[in-house]
């Protein structure tokens, strides 16, 4: 017999519909409403440059109220096949397009190859636990880490005990396939001829990688250098073993010195039109370039 | 005048309305097979243009974007979808037909109505909103309840689902216990049985066939879920050897790989294959149960 009274299953119901709304989502910025009658600026990819767009496209509202710029993430991929089709101003990517996408975008906009800006530099960054005792790491243990067939597989194999991490299992936190991040560091870390190892943990952002390393002892993750977080620290890397390891901070980025530095373009396919040429010229002004800073990646501007 | 109307009213809006619902029953079949036609059409070039059936349907390797050699087997990705669904219909169809005999059977009316509010509100959870309490609230209960390395996994993800299934599962089979006449249980009371026993043996073979449909839209919702998977299973691509490992189901690869691949694509086939497999499963789930019904009503008629 059920003695629940209906007024208290009425407080449950309220009490839990607040909880389901109270529980704030991880809001993805995408497309702002275009200015009536006004210019769109349509840019799509990088996730990892997602809220530098976002940032970009809000202060260029003030400069150009008439100009709505459109942003919507999904990864470089994504940015890159709207790129090829067609539907879209200029494609966001944290990886260089590949000869084989350069040649279909040729081939959709009649013999125009799509033109490549580099627009931010970012330290791909390499994230643990704050309490992980690992401090460094040469490029060739994190191939074996993420690499197929690698043979490193439990944090003893470098030597470390971590705090929380009972079965010593080293959990690889990494993007899905749609991602630049994840093309680039395959290309930067296992090389052409390597294949990621299967069964890593894919997430779909930057910033998701960072928040479950950050919750999980036993992992290690990689993410643009704009997502730490306090719960997590970035580990130095060194090209080869033996050479002293780099951390991922500014100057190391712009003179490469950090093993993982790379830029964050902007695609457009072909000629950009002359309202995006003039976003463009805005991005890469000491206004725009400002804008990189503040969202914790890296000015094109020192690069000599 | 008020006669002269309604006989010419009845003349032409008899057939009419029969043409009307005739038109509906058939765009229900036609929408289906519509669909049915669009995602075999979409993949089955697939099969022509360097697809290998055998290492689709025996490799573990999902490497569709690979610069050396693209691989497409699926056996990881459906060993996903089949455990995190196995042990979701383990928690929920208990959980479920249970809740539904307790709130057909054991409930005071006014109390019943409330409750049934209470747990058809689950359903109206949306489905991201689950992803989102597996992966920031279960992840880390499931770490300290278990050890585990991580906690995004088969577990997690079999909770969540599970969560999801209960209320269908509760609803359908609470209406199919309710129109198992009175007299049944009348019949059961005059004999001396108690309440258990009245659900045990007359109601449950009485409602077999609701309760199995209760069960397969919990089974079909549970197998085509796709947000919360996505979210609250870790998106891995290996063959699970515990429940506390991370998986990638089906309907997860689509979702997060179809935005990013170029239409007519090889890689844009295989994913419409993969949603071709996924349709042909709920077949043969469907199939499946509707010839056990049938046997149970043959043996029922005998």
């Amino acid at each position: 017999m059920c003695h629940v009274r209906l007024s208290t299953l009425t407080l449950l119901t309220c009490a839990v519909s607040l909880t389901v709304a109270c529980s704030g989502g991880d809001k993805r910025e995408t497309a702002s409403a275009p200015a009536a009658g006004g210019v769109v600026i349509r840019i799509t990819g990088s996730d990892t440059m997602v809220n530098l767009v976002q940032a970009w496209a809000e202060n260029y509202k003030k400069k150009r109220p008439d100009i709505s710029v459109q942003v919507a993430g999904g990864g470089s991929g994504v940015g890159i096949a709207g790129l090829i089709d067609g539907i879209l101003d200029l494609a966001a990517a944290s990886r260089e397009m590949e000869p084989r996408e350069i040649e279909r975008a040729t081939q959709k906009h009649g013999g125009v190859k799509p033109k490549e800006y580099a627009v931010a530099l970012d330290a791909l960054s390499v994230y643990v636990r704050k309490d992980n005792p690992i401090d460094s790491m040469a490029i060739e243990d994190l191939a074996e880490i993420y690499g197929d067939k690698g043979k490193i597989e439990k944090w003893s194999h470098l030597g470390v005990k971590v705090p929380g991490c009972g079965s010593d299992t080293i959990v690889r936190v990494g993007r899905q396939n749609s991602s630049g991040t994840y093309v680039y560091f395959r290309e930067a870390v296992l090389g052409r001829q390597r294949e990621y190892k299967l069964g890593s943990i894919d997430q779909s952002g930057s910033k998701d990688v960072v928040a479950l390393v950050g919750r999980t002892p036993c992992a290690i993750g990689y993410s643009g250098m704009a997502y730490a977080t306090p719960e997590v620290k970035t580990i130095k890397l060194a090209r080869q073993k033996g050479q002293p390891p780099v951390a991922p901070s500014n100057q190391p980025a712009i003179d490469k010195s950090y093993p993982l530095a790379r830029a964050l373009y902007f695609y457009s396919p072909g000629e950009p039109t002359p309202h995006v040429k003039e976003f463009l010229d805005w991005v890469m002004s000491p206004e725009g370039q400002k804008i990189v800073t503040d969202i914790g990646f890296v000015s094109v501007q020192g690069r000599s | 005048m008020r006669q002269r109307v309604a006989r010419g009213v009845s003349r032409w809006s008899e057939p009419v309305i029969e043409w009307t619902i005739r038109l509906c029953g058939w765009s229900a079949i036609f929408f289906v097979f519509s669909i049915l036609f669009f995602v075999f059409r979409e993949a089955a070039p697939a099969l022509t243009s360097g697809l290998r059936l055998k290492e689709f349907f025996t490799s573990p390797n999902w490497r569709p974007d690979s610069t050396i050699q693209p691989q497409f087997g699926v056996v990881a990705l459906m060993a996903g979808t089949a455990s995190v669904t196995l042990l979701a219909m383990a928690i929920a169809v208990p959980g479920g037909l249970g809740a539904a005999i307790f709130v057909s059977e054991y409930c005071a009316p006014k109390t019943r109505e409330g409750l049934k509010i209470v747990i058809e509100f689950l359903a109206a959870i949306p489905s991201v909103v689950w992803g989102f309490v597996g992966a920031m609230v279960l992840n880390p209960l499931i770490i300290r309840a278990t050890g585990a390395p991580v906690g995004i996994n088969i577990l997690n993800g079999g909770i969540i689902l599970a969560l999801m299934s209960v209320p269908i599962i509760m609803s359908v089979g609470e209406d199919a216990l309710r129109a198992v006449p009175d007299t049944y249980r009348e019949a059961a009371v005059a004999l001396g049985a108690s309440r258990w026993q009245i659900v045990y043996k007359v109601l449950l073979p009485a409602a077999k066939n609701g309760l199995l449909a209760a069960v397969l839209l919990g089974v079909g919702r549970a197998v085509g879920e796709t947000m919360a998977v996505l979210m609250a299973t870790g998106h891995a691509v290996q063959i699970p050897h515990s429940f506390l490992d991370p998986v990638r189901t089906l309907t997860a690869t689509i979702a997060a790989e179809l935005g990013e691949t170029v239409e007519g694509g090889l890689h844009y086939r295989v994913l419409f294959m993969i949603g071709s497999l996924l349709m042909l499963m709920t077949l043969a789930v469907n199939l499946t149960a509707d010839i056990i019904v049938k046997g149970i009503r043959g043996r029922q008629d005998v």
